[in-house]
């Protein structure tokens, strides 16, 4: 029976250790928006001293997570379904659905020169199209859009490969293991090299992206602080770095 | 409303991988093993780590290596380019190559024990009654030796069915070609499908249990029978 006072001391001193004032926002953030995710907490934690611990992964893991009772106060899907799926389930606090960023999706190579528009796909020349799962992922789905209105979608079937996400789609493509792939802008808007083709957003559905507030979290002043701010000026900038167009706001 | 023949893929694609797997493994393993269990030299616990190394490195350790390897970066680039690809990945001969490194303590491990548990003396008797080292291997250790190649085979096939971090990381899930089991209910949990994700992990669950129950009262009868 002797260690449990001293672990319960343990226990409080590291309770303790925390600061009441500046409270931490968990965030549930999908792969496409990790980067611009990253700049934005920053930026929100200079502006409030609120801290933002985020979990990237795929909306849909994101989504079973927490609807098993997964400890995140707010939401950043990379679409709509599942922001509104946790609202009917109860999940989620109704009215706190926004669209906060809409994607932009790319065809990308790493090879300069490569990728020119939408010839590139036309008269082949490669053996492997990274895509993201088109079943979970936005931007595989938008892909698939893409591929159907530039009636190309029989011709490259067989040569497509699947990420989990957007961001393995990605990864096929950085290592040369896929010569072309689908992949966000917004991972193609650092240093990345290599060649790539804006598709314009008529030849897909939008990707619009939602955040929600969690119910757990309807009382988290920061929270709802952190939802706020991503409808502001300073996430607007970092989002058009980005290549997000902003969603619709208000 | 749930569609049975769309399960069947997957279920295929596994025992085909696994059997592929475990068949090249027993090939690959045996003279590891057999080197590791007799072999005087003193840095063989070096390679006996090395082999060893799957059991703790994360799977996407594996991956990550594999990707690079198997790309038009690494040898597997080159591989694939006799054949007029481009990269082994997201090939099934790609996902055979991470299965045998991945599996590959599970198997050498049993075999290299049931060895070492053979000893010198059958050995030393065979060469008396002039049997090449060759012949007694063949007629005298591997017999001696056959409950380590039944444990490290049943251990690498269903080692290699539950495979998911490295198939994940090189597979591409291309259904048909490289989306086994344990990525069909990964995408079932994300897709919302929990009914398909049941009857998947259900099944894996089942059929893990079988194996290791199946291992523990194999393991038991031979040590009855030679004390």
């Amino acid at each position: 029976m002797r260690p449990f006072p001293a672990l319960a001391a343990f226990l409080a001193l590291l309770v303790g250790a925390f600061p009441a004032a500046a409270a931490d926002v968990r965030a549930a953030v999908a792969a496409n928006f990790a980067e611009p995710a990253a700049e934005i907490a920053a930026a929100f934690t200079a502006a409030t001293g609120h801290r933002v611990r985020r979990s990237t992964g795929a909306s849909g893991l994101l989504f079973a997570q927490i609807s098993q009772g997964a400890p995140f106060d707010v939401f950043l899907a990379a679409d709509q379904v599942r922001p509104q799926r946790a609202v009917e389930a109860g999940l989620a606090v109704a009215g706190s659905r926004f669209t906060y960023a809409r994607g932009r999706l790319a065809l990308f190579s790493r090879d300069p020169g490569r990728v020119t528009g939408p010839e590139t796909l036309a008269t082949g020349g490669f053996s492997r199209l990274a895509i993201a799962n088109p079943e979970t992922a936005p931007y595989g789905a938008a892909a698939l859009d893409t591929l159907d209105a530039l009636d190309l979608l029989p011709a490259v079937a067989p040569r497509l490969v699947r990420g989990a996400n957007v961001a393995q789609a990605f990864q096929f493509v950085a290592t040369g293991n896929a010569e072309l792939g689908f992949v966000a802008l917004s991972q193609i808007r650092g240093d990345t090299g290599g060649s790539a083709w804006i598709i314009p957003a008529d030849l897909h559905d939008p990707i619009d992206q939602d955040a929600v507030l969690l119910t757990s979290a309807a009382d988290n002043a920061a929270a709802r602080a952190f939802l706020d701010f991503l409808k502001g000026a300073e996430t607007a900038r970092i989002l058009e770095f980005y290549g997000y167009a902003t969603g619709e706001r208000g | 409303m749930i569609d049975l023949a769309e399960l069947w893929p997957p279920v295929r694609l596994t025992l085909q991988l696994a059997s592929v797997t475990t068949v090249l493994l027993l090939v690959v393993a045996t003279p590891i093993a057999w080197w590791l269990a007799r072999s005087q030299a003193r840095w063989k616990e070096a390679v006996a780590a090395v082999v060893a190394l799957p059991l703790v490195l994360p799977p996407t350790v594996l991956g990550f290596y594999l990707l690079i390897l198997l790309g038009p970066d690494g040898p597997g680039g080159w591989i694939a380019g006799l054949a007029g690809g481009r990269s082994l990945a997201f090939t099934f001969e790609g996902l055979v190559i991470g299965s045998i490194i991945y599996s590959m303590p599970f198997v050498v491990q049993p075999i290299r024990n049931a060895f070492e548990a053979v000893g010198d003396r059958p050995l030393e008797v065979a060469a008396t009654l002039r049997a090449s080292p060759w012949d007694a291997f063949w007629t005298v250790a591997v017999p001696l030796a056959r409950p380590g190649f039944l444990t490290g085979a049943v251990l690498g096939f269903a080692h290699t069915v539950g495979e998911f971090g490295v198939i994940l990381m090189i597979g591409g899930n291309i259904p048909g070609e490289t989306r086994v089991l344990s990525i069909a209910v990964y995408d079932y949990v994300e897709t919302l499908r929990w009914a398909e994700a049941h009857i998947l992990a259900g099944g894996l669950l089942v059929f893990s249990f079988a194996v290791i129950l199946t291992m523990m009262l194999v393991d038991r009868r031979i040590r009855r029978v030679q004390p």
